[in-house]
């Protein structure tokens, strides 16, 4: 950000502004050049950190009346729902904001994925939201055990469980993490105290998301570098501004729609039964944002096994932008690509299906062949196919394919599916 | 040469201070770390005793010992032998029938699944012992682990007959 050469109108501001740059800084997210053909898959970065924030508001208010103790929480959940004035509310908005949270990044992911933002000068950006993404599953599981229902105990006992498979030390860790011999009030107060402090190193990772991002700049759809500012790109304000707050909207209207009209339908019935260390339920399920990964777990009838491709399967994607080292970002110019994208996608939906089913019979057939797809994809057609896929020619600039008014034929095809996506 | 051996001088002070600093910085982590571990009032719930006088044959009991549940199971005879008639080498986690009971017509053992710490089924699954319906573990009448993604046998805790109807826990 050193090339700003922002001076403040007023006499103050410029005072103020040798002293702590945030006038400048205010200045360069206003006028930050962002690439003209952005689409609407652009927007979830916005729509993330607005769900960010309603996590922590709605957290801190819940974090009010909730009370953090075994014989307690799950009636101060139910106090909350029933005493506190919009107490209801805020623990719908609470609960279903972190499912839309999910939704959100799913898509920013997957953005990501399709339009190659992954590559080089971004891997730090990628890097850097992955652990983000870590963190929130990490995040919305320990608020899960929170309202310590069935789901939040015997969820904790088998994630928990996870660390026992590792091998000498694997109990020990497992005793530490719960304070006691399973899971039970230490494990609690102690799940209460990282779930209120993760947020926030959320929010410390999201601005370093942010500012890797305001280095070398946006991606764009069709992913080739362009020159800051020129006549590809527009500032920040009030183009993206206005677009991204349109996008809001719509996401804050489904979002509505699970909080006013179906609240449940994304949590399980059995989390409103009290936890009970002696029954286990017959079924237990994660939350939907978890399950391609529970699928992969229970896809090794190994435990050990299970669990290093459970934590293998994000760890690869710390490693995407070194597995795919091929020059020619955006999927539309990369055919082969494109195509195995969408095999991953379903791949990943039909993974998470599976994970809510029973571990047996067809189900855990489709969970070993989905689980193998998605190493190979990320492990051998990534590497393989950026060395050799033929892409399609890369326009010169955004504006090219506009402006010459000769657009290359396939570039046309490929944008007009582009807009439709 | 003088030179020289002002640099090792100061080398020797470099690594002296790095090495103190970061024994001094491992102590002062541990306690932030250790405070996790079992508190003295956890580990001090160590023991419970049940009294095995009601149970009839071929039922069971659960109790919760250390925040566990804990199968007491009255086995019948016939179970017994199933048990007993097993050969070992078709075992996950070979282990004889004897040497996981004291007195063979009783069963005792953690009730937690070795896999993923769920509460497996009574008279359930393949092997006439117990079902975990979490992740699909099938254990036979002494809780041998026989078929699913669980890696050992369910494990048998601490325990003696303090009399004929009373067993100690821990």
């Amino acid at each position: 950000m050193s090339e700003h050469t922002y001076t403040p109108g007023s006499k103050f501001g410029k005072w103020f502004n040798d002293r702590l740059p945030l006038l400048t800084l205010g200045d360069h997210l206003m006028n930050y050049p962002t690439p003209k053909n952005l689409n609407y898959w652009w927007t979830f970065g916005g729509i993330l950190t607005f769900c960010l924030i309603t996590q922590i508001v709605t957290g801190l208010v819940l974090a009010m009346h909730y009370v953090a103790h075994a014989d307690m929480a799950f009636d101060s959940v139910e106090h909350i729902m029933r005493n506190v004035n919009y107490g209801w509310l805020i623990r719908y908005i609470h609960a279903n904001g972190a499912s839309m949270f999910f939704l959100a990044v799913y898509i920013h992911i997957f953005r990501s994925l399709f339009y190659g933002s992954y590559k080089s000068p971004r891997e730090v950006i990628w890097i850097l939201g992955m652990l983000i993404y870590i963190l929130m599953m990490a995040t919305a599981f320990m608020g899960y055990v929170l309202p310590w229902g069935q789901m939040s105990f015997w969820g904790a006992t088998v994630i928990t469980n996870l660390f026992s498979a590792i091998p000498l030390v694997g109990d020990s860790i497992v005793t530490w993490l719960w304070g006691g011999y399973s899971v039970d009030n230490p494990t609690l107060t102690r799940f209460f105290s990282l779930h209120y402090l993760f947020p926030f190193i959320i929010l410390g990772l999201v601005v370093l998301h942010i500012w890797a991002l305001h280095v070398p700049g946006n991606n764009n759809p069709v992913g080739i570098d362009i020159k800051k500012p020129s006549k590809d790109t527009v500032p920040f304000h009030p183009y993206i501004t206005i677009k991204d707050l349109f996008a809001l909207l719509i996401f804050i209207i489904i979002f509505a729609g699970f909080i006013f009209f179906s609240p449940n339908i994304l949590g399980h019935p059995d989390n409103y039964i009290p936890a009970n260390p002696l029954i286990t339920p017959t079924h237990i399920v994660p939350e939907w944002y978890l399950l391609p990964f529970y699928a992969i777990l229970r896809s090794v009838p190994d435990k050990l096994g299970g669990v290093i491709l459970l934590f293998g399967s994000l760890i690869i994607l710390l490693a995407l932008p070194w597995l795919d080292s091929g020059k020619v970002r955006s999927a539309v110019f990369r055919p082969i690509y494109r195509a195995f994208f969408w095999v991953l996608m379903i791949d990943v939906l039909a993974l998470g299906y599976v994970g809510a089913m029973p571990a047996e019979g067809i189900y855990l057939f489709v969970a070993r062949v989905g689980t193998a797809y998605y190493f190979a994809h990320f492990l051998i057609i990534m590497p393989f196919l950026s060395k050799v896929e033929k892409t399609d020619p890369l326009p010169l600039s955004i504006s090219e394919p506009v402006l010459t008014g000769m657009p290359k034929p396939e570039l046309m095809r490929d944008s007009s599916k582009l807009d439709n996506v | 040469m003088d030179k020289s051996g002002k640099k090792d001088r100061r080398d020797f002070l470099f690594t002296a201070s790095y090495t103190v600093g970061a024994i001094g910085i491992g102590a002062t982590v541990w306690p932030f770390i250790d405070q996790m571990n079992p508190d003295s009032s956890v580990k001090a719930l160590a023991s419970t005793e049940v009294d095995l006088s009601q149970i009839q044959p071929g039922k069971a009991i659960t109790v919760l010992w250390r925040g566990k549940p804990v199968f007491i199971k009255r086995r019948t005879s016939e179970e017994i032998a199933e048990a007993k008639k097993v050969n070992l080498e078709d075992l996950k986690h070979p282990e004889k029938d004897e040497d996981r009971v004291k007195k063979e017509e009783w069963l005792v053992m953690l009730g937690i699944c070795t896999h993923l710490g769920c509460v497996p089924l009574s008279d359930k699954g393949d092997y006439n012992g117990w079902f975990c319906p979490c992740h699909g573990s099938h254990y036979d009448t002494s809780g041998r682990i026989r078929k699913g993604p669980a890696p050992t046998n369910m494990e048998v805790p601490k325990y003696e007959f303090v009399d004929n109807n009373t067993i100690k826990i821990g």
